[in-house]
């Protein structure tokens, strides 16, 4: 008689690590593992020698010192007096401002060319093609050299705008002003300004008028309020539609509670429009959109739209023909086919790629350094590692500020996407 | 075992991270060649020539000690820098030698970590206007656009300066000359604002140099010289010593055309001899040849001659000796002795 026994165990061999499929995956990793620690530690390790051989420590209190130079466009309160930080902070906003506006415009062009190469009109659609394949096939930094010397070399200087009878004359009845140095435009100014210390008056004679950060904080909540307000008026319509069957007209109501606040509002603070003009040297009040600004954000724009009217034509195409043939069959026209049944199919196939095009653009936006655009690459990572000799800590910095801005960009991104993706049920 | 790979790895990592920081001359020498940092151009003191030759009065420096270390002038890879890179340049052991009138500043010698080795050139910061702009002091600028060279002294002096005399002004950052020269010719800027020197140098390229004018006012005091890295005082000490050699041949009357004669046999002056090595152990404390000032001196002659044959009076940039002149003729110009 015999008795069951459980078969031997054989015993663990090392060879097992490698030829044993249940063992070979944990040892790889443990060997990628320790490879990578090794090289990260290879590399702090050569970091620290090669300071401490030059001599130099690491610590990021060079930001609290003294900046010492000047920064032509600034968006907060700076001068050459204030902090490193604060210089990087100007640098930062700089960077934003033109990151936002190119992916804007870039958005603008690209949806437009993107449905218009699919136009049946043959002149449209070459038109478009010849477009997108010029923009996207040749480096965006002869682009932005190319508009910035188009600026710099051909536009009339500021002192040809003078005398008699001047070489060079303000466009818009005398309220833009295109020069070598860039565009002046009309900017906003209020007479009973909040923050009313700083009002002066342009020219003798004229109201004084301030610009302030009240002023502007009072129009944006009234902005706010009031479209809120138009979004519940909204949504009372849908709702009244869904039940009678009938929408109620609201654009006036709509219309009006955008409109009649804000004049109130701008009434009430005096709001009017500064014209810039020649004085001294140069064009003064207005704003001033210089040649780098103008420079970068046109080329961002339109080489970014030329990759993102790829992405709309091809997210367009991917939504099926019978999509749009049902639509019609029901009657809706076309524009409305476009708006209520292939853009929202379309919306899951091109915002993905949308998403990176947004994270490349603001990223393409150091290159800034080609037009002498103060971005955050010019102030924290130029002239102050330059002065300070912070190398290692102005990059480390750098690098952590556009990895937060990509970071941020693709999460708001990611969650528009949430939004628009298919929901099957 | 595991563990000895691991800290034989360590050690390696260690060594190589080591070695970077070893003595410069022994890298010098073992690569065969300089590796000098210059300006991108600039007529007069770092320029390639029509055949791609550099020449200028800072490639002369770098000429100058390729030739005291190898008896070579032409051992010199010229690396152009911008205002911007040429200290991350020198930092990292790129170049060897900066030649690229640097302002010697307090915190570039001690917190930046590198070494000047002495003064080439004393200059002040200027400003060029065209003749029509009717500017007659720079105190009258208020409002002006600035082209700047973006990354020097002269942008914070530019600061200073219009803080100090209340007056307003827009900067346009500039990388490098040729660019600025281009913004400023096209007119998207006023004023242009460097180094006189400099300033001089680039209106001497101009088409019509007389259609502008260097403004009174020198606003800043800009001493220029070479520099090294910090911690190596071996070799801060070979760049040094050339320098002096080039001044003090100058102030002995040896020039690249008598020192053959000069080298060959000890002469009467005895700090002549112990110069050019034909008297005395200056070569081997330093390291180099017995023959290694001589060499240094017949690559482009002597502080006088380089001056003379780059941007002195006879060329188009026709700068005066001034502050420039030997220290015998009232100028600042002085060696220490070679004894």
């Amino acid at each position: 008689m015999s008795t069951l026994t459980d078969p031997p165990k054989p015993a663990f061999r090392l060879s097992q690590l490698i030829y044993d499929t249940r063992y070979r995956s944990i040892t790889i990793q443990l060997v990628a593992l320790l490879l990578m620690v090794l090289g990260i530690g290879w590399l702090v390790n050569n970091t620290v020698q090669n300071l401490a051989a030059l001599g130099k420590d690491f610590n990021f209190g060079f930001l609290d010192n003294s900046a010492g130079y000047d920064i032509n466009q600034r968006l907060i309160d700076y001068n050459s007096q204030m902090s490193h930080g604060r210089a990087a902070m100007v640098g930062i906003l700089n960077t934003l401002l033109v990151a936002f506006l190119g992916c804007v415009t870039a958005t603008v062009i690209g949806v437009i060319a993107g449905v218009l190469r699919l136009s049946k009109n043959w002149v449209v659609s070459r038109l478009m093609a010849v477009y997108v394949e010029g923009f996207r096939n040749v480096p965006l930094l002869l682009w932005i050299i190319l508009i910035f010397s188009i600026m710099s070399e051909s536009m009339p200087q500021p002192k040809d705008f003078r005398g008699a009878e001047p070489a060079a004359s303000m466009i818009f009845s005398d309220h833009v002003a295109v020069t070598n140095r860039g565009i002046w435009i009309p900017r906003l100014g209020f007479t009973n300004s909040l923050s009313g210390n700083e009002a002066v008056a342009s020219v003798e004679g004229l109201p004084a008028v301030a610009t302030g950060g009240a002023d502007w904080a009072l129009i944006g909540v009234t902005l706010l309020i009031s479209i809120i307000a138009i979004g519940f008026v909204r949504t009372r319509a849908s709702q009244l539609q869904e039940a009678t069957g009938n929408r109620p007209t609201t654009w006036y109501l709509q219309l009006g509670l955008l409109v009649i606040p804000f004049v109130i509002v701008a009434l009430f603070l005096g709001m009017t429009v500064v014209t810039p003009f020649l004085k001294g040297f140069n064009f003064t009040e207005g704003t001033h959109l210089r040649n780098s600004l103008i420079a970068l954000w046109i080329a961002l724009s339109l080489y970014t739209g030329a990759f993102i009217a790829e992405i709309v034509r091809a997210g367009i195409l991917a939504v099926s023909k019978g999509q749009s043939e049902a639509a019609f069959a029901l009657g809706m026209r076309p524009n409305r086919t476009m708006n209520l049944v292939i853009l929202p199919q379309a919306m899951r196939v091109i915002v993905p790629p949308l998403i990176s095009q947004y994270l490349n653009l603001a990223k393409n936006s150091s290159l800034a350094i080609a037009v002498g655009y103060m971005d955050v690459r010019a102030t924290l990572g130029g002239i102050t590692i330059n002065q300070t000799g912070r190398e290692l800590e102005g990059m480390l910095l750098l690098g952590g500020f556009y990895l937060l801005l990509s970071l941020l960009i693709s999460s708001v991104m990611n969650y528009f996407n949430n939004r628009t993706q298919l929901r099957e049920r | 075992m595991k563990k000895t790979v691991f800290f034989g790895a360590l050690t390696v990592a260690a060594l190589v991270a080591g070695v970077a920081s070893a003595a410069t001359l022994d890298d010098v020498k073992a690569r065969g060649s300089l590796n000098c940092g210059v300006t991108t151009g600039l007529v007069g003191f770092a320029a390639p020539d029509a055949n791609g030759v550099w020449e200028g009065f800072d490639v002369g420096i770098c000429r100058a000690v390729a030739a005291a270390i190898f008896g070579d002038p032409t051992a010199v890879e010229f690396v152009p820098t911008t205002g911007q890179t040429r200290f991350t340049a020198l930092a990292s052991g790129e170049i060897d030698l900066l030649a690229r009138n640097t302002t010697w500043t307090f915190s570039r010698d001690t917190d930046l970590k590198f070494e000047f080795v002495g003064v080439n050139y004393y200059d002040g910061q200027g400003f060029m206007v065209p003749k029509d702009l009717g500017v007659s002091s720079a105190k009258d600028l208020d409002g002006a656009t600035v082209c700047i060279q973006t990354g020097t002294t002269t942008e914070l002096n530019l600061a200073d300066f219009f803080r100090t005399n209340n007056i307003s002004y827009e900067p346009v950052p500039i990388e490098t000359n040729a660019e600025a020269q281009q913004q400023y010719l096209s007119g998207a800027c006023d004023v242009y604002t460097t180094d006189a020197s400099g300033l001089a140098a680039t209106r001497a390229t101009f088409e019509a140099p007389n259609d502008h004018t260097l403004l009174p006012e020198i606003i800043s005091k800009e001493p220029l010289g070479p520099l090294v890295r910090h911690g190596d005082s071996e070799w801060g000490d070979i760049a040094r010593w050339t320098l002096n050699a080039l001044v003090s041949a100058e102030e002995l009357g040896v020039t690249s055309s008598n020192i053959a004669e000069l080298a060959a046999a000890p002469t009467n002056n005895p700090e002549v001899n112990r110069l050019l090595g034909t008297e005395g152990q200056l070569g081997s404390m330093i390291g180099l040849d017995a023959n290694w000032a001589a060499n240094a001196i017949a690559a482009g002659g002597n502080y006088g001659e380089l001056f003379e044959k780059n941007i002195g009076e006879s060329t188009p940039i026709g700068l005066a000796r001034g502050l420039n002149a030997m220290w015998t003729e009232g100028g600042l110009i002085y060696s220490p002795p070679f004894r």
